[in-house]
């Protein structure tokens, strides 16, 4: 029934690109979509079913994760509150369709930047809000300790709809070696697969392995391969042809980035607004007049670190504490030894 | 003149109006698919598809194109309905006859066993069998052998694959078998209408069927062979079989739940057949004297299955737009793998949501076409 229903939202979905009058004609400095966002009160953002860390609603239906806070963020930037977003849990499968045919306006839902997918389908990536890369999970009792020790005839199990099915076939392709892909279109039937046996290793991105990891019955029985098979840059996503929207969505996930990097956070944010460094008080809208090219007031900035917080307490409070992924890796600041590193706000 | 006007203006107003419809549908379609940078075309079909996909009939992989990826999809729905639209017509004629019987226990469970799988939602039907059954099943190891060479496990039913040698020869003997019960057929009834004289035509044809390809073992060089799946490592804890053929379990629930679930509705129709001949007919046909076996083959069973086909062929659509279920639960069918995977790739929303609705709408026609051809030939023929 489930699955019915779905289709019938994606062929909807489809039919709203067949009906949606074409509206979006050039508007120098004006957004539609954010004026339809002002209009309609709410920011729409698509995410992921159930992703811990990244998206994952909790019993009461309140989402978090580092996904969410972008469209948090751009909440706080437009309309002055981060909780005024409405969520839309998407498939892989239904994801870009749900943004091109406008049925939501974000789509921050760790999506790997491609150059097909950026240049090909109506999309355009904004940025990069996770570094990632594809890996595997096994048994710890199957005595498997790199990729290289697969043998002929290995099950994989992983998603519909993702670059990892590419992955995984360059990566089996290269080595020579047969595998059987068993391909499932939600990640939790994905995990009741595996923790079946149904399948020898999971393979998906390192960060989604060790947050699915936690909902194995026995997560303590598997481990994550130390080889890394593919670039992963996850990022959020936003329909071609509104530039000034883009613009938004890019700058207010760089500023939640950049805040991190000049120190200031959610607790001290209204303090820096005197303070001596330039950068810092434009960062809390303190000098210049950044919001006006979006045409946004001039407290946009500080709203995001307020009420969002910077790059790295949302890190800490979705991904490290939840003990995902204590450690940031590639996705600690490039002034400490990561690559996180954002265009200067200016 | 008049008359023509009133007749012919509505309709071609309505087709007109959809023509419109689909005019402005495609113009709008393309004003906005333009606006955001999409292109639309088929190109892509012959492009490589470079993903690889569990469970195929023909020969495929990732270095193929994406048409070959459909034909794959295409191919397993196909085997899927196939399978399960004859285990559900095996099913449900014993079932249906079952609720007809005169034992109380036969007649009760059929009812409990109708009413059951009817009425629960086949999408939970799916996920029961492949999760509960996957979780039941053994890992390849410990599985023990079924007619001792063939293994249930958790990664599919590993059955020996047969081997071979001049196959055509064997299949030339049985089509031949084929041709000469149809000719036998038709002699039997042409004797029968001339002379009023009766031939066992069934016994002659199982003897034909099975006597024709033995033949072409011993005369005509056909040998066959088995090879049989054997355990193999793959590390420290997990095994797999090697060589023979692998089901695997996917298409085993997936057959399971679809056939258990329109069985019960086949079952209905079969019911519904045998109770809409009127009593009458037995009785009738039973003080000219005919055996209770002809009885069921002359008299009812040809006015009950014109009463059963209709409504059964709307099962076997029924059954075959449900296989669509199948992503599921990981079977590669036309709309995992084509609508799902080939659709994420390539981003061709449109293009590919349309071949898909097109061909099971091919799909559901033809077998619509069959039926209704089966229908026509068992009709009351009025002379």
């Amino acid at each position: 029934m489930f699955k019915i229903i779905k289709q019938l939202t994606s062929v909807v979905a489809m039919f709203a690109v067949l009906f949606a009058f074409s509206t979006e004609t050039m508007a120098a400095k004006k957004s539609k979509t954010l004026e339809n966002t002002k209009k309609r009160g709410f920011v729409r953002c698509g995410v992921s079913q159930g992703l811990p860390g990244f998206s994952n609603a909790d019993e009461s239906g309140n989402w978090t994760g580092i996904d969410v806070d972008v469209c948090r963020a751009v909440a706080a930037a437009t309309l002055g509150d981060a909780t005024k977003v409405k969520f839309t849990p998407l498939s892989a499968k239904e994801r870009f369709t749900a943004l091109t045919s406008g049925e939501i306006d974000i789509l921050s839902r760790n999506t790997t930047w491609t150059l097909s997918r950026d240049a090909d389908i109506g999309l355009t990536f904004v940025g990069v809000n996770f570094y990632d890369g594809q890996g595997f999970m096994v048994r710890k009792g199957s005595g498997i300790a790199s990729t290289s020790e697969f043998k002929n005839g290995t099950s994989v199990c992983t998603n519909l709809g993702t670059t990892t099915e590419l992955n995984m076939r360059d990566f089996f392709d290269s080595k020579g070696i047969s595998y059987e892909p068993v391909v499932f279109e939600k990640a939790d039937e994905v995990v009741a697969a595996y923790d079946a046996g149904r399948c020898d290793t999971y393979t998906t991105d390192k960060s989604g392995l060790a947050a699915q990891r936690t909902k194995l019955s026995a997560p303590d029985d598997h481990v994550v391969l130390p080889e890394t098979i593919s670039k992963e840059p996850l990022g959020p996503v936003v329909r071609q042809g509104d530039s000034v929207w883009e613009d938004i969505v890019r700058w207010s996930l760089n500023t939640m980035i950049e805040a991190e990097e000049y120190g200031v956070d959610s607790s001290n944010a209204d303090m820096m607004k005197t303070s001596n460094n330039p950068a810092i008080k434009r960062l809390v809208g303190a000098e210049g007049e950044l919001g006006a090219a979006f045409g946004l007031d001039n407290e946009w900035n500080l709203r995001i670190i307020k009420q969002v917080g910077n790059y790295g307490e949302s890190y800490k409070r979705n991904i490290a504490d939840t003990g995902i992924l204590p450690d940031r890796g590639p996705n600690e600041l490039w002034t400490k030894g990561g690559i996180l590193y954002v265009p200067p706000a200016r | 003149m008049n008359n023509i006007i009133k007749k012919f203006i509505p309709q071609i107003l309505a087709i007109l109006f959809v023509v419109l419809i689909f005019g402005f549908l495609t113009l709008n379609a393309q004003t906005n698919m333009d606006n955001r940078g999409i292109d639309f075309g088929f190109d892509f079909l012959s492009q490589e598809s470079s993903f690889d996909v569990q469970f195929s009939l023909i020969e495929y992989s990732g270095s193929d194109s994406y048409s070959r990826a459909f034909l794959v999809g295409l191919l397993n729905t196909l085997l899927v309905s196939f399978i399960s639209i004859i285990i559900c017509t095996i099913l449900g004629v014993i079932i249906g006859v079952a609720r007809l019987s005169s034992n109380y226990l036969i007649k009760n469970s059929a009812a409990c066993y109708v009413e059951f799988f009817r009425n629960i939602p086949l999408l939970l039907q799916i996920f029961f069998w492949y999760y509960a059954a996957l979780r039941a099943l053994p890992m390849p190891e410990k599985a023990n052998a079924w007619f001792g060479v063939t293994y249930m496990t958790v990664k599919g039913y590993y059955i020996p694959a047969m081997i071979w040698e001049n196959l055509n020869v064997f299949l030339y003997c049985g089509l031949a078998a084929i041709i000469s019960i149809i000719v036998l057929r038709n002699y039997a009834s042409k004797l029968r209408d001339t002379q009023g004289k009766q031939i066992p035509v069934f016994l002659y044809s199982v003897a034909l069927l099975i006597v024709l390809p033995l033949l072409s073992f011993l005369f005509g060089g056909v040998s066959l062979g088995f090879e049989l799946p054997e355990l193999k490592k793959l590390s420290k804890i997990s095994y797999i079989y090697e060589g023979g053929i692998s089901l695997p379990p996917e298409l085993i629930a997936l057959v399971l739940a679809l056939s258990l679930y329109t069985s019960t509705f086949v079952a209905e129709c079969v019911r519904a057949g045998i109770e809409g001949v009127s009593k009458g007919q037995k009785e009738a046909a039973a003080s000219i004297g005919l055996t209770p076996n002809q009885v069921l083959k002359l008299v009812i069973m040809p006015q009950a299955l014109r009463i059963i086909i209709p409504p059964t062929t709307n099962q076997y659509l029924n059954l075959t737009k449900n296989s669509s279920l199948a992503a599921a639960i990981a079977y590669p069918d036309l709309v995992l793998v084509f609508a799902g995977t080939a659709l994420m790739q390539t981003g061709k929303a449109i293009e590919i949501v349309s071949i898909t609705m097109l061909t099971y709408l091919t799909i559901s026609l033809t077998i619509a076409a069959i039926m209704n051809w089966y229908n026509k030939k068992i009709e009351i023929k009025e002379k």
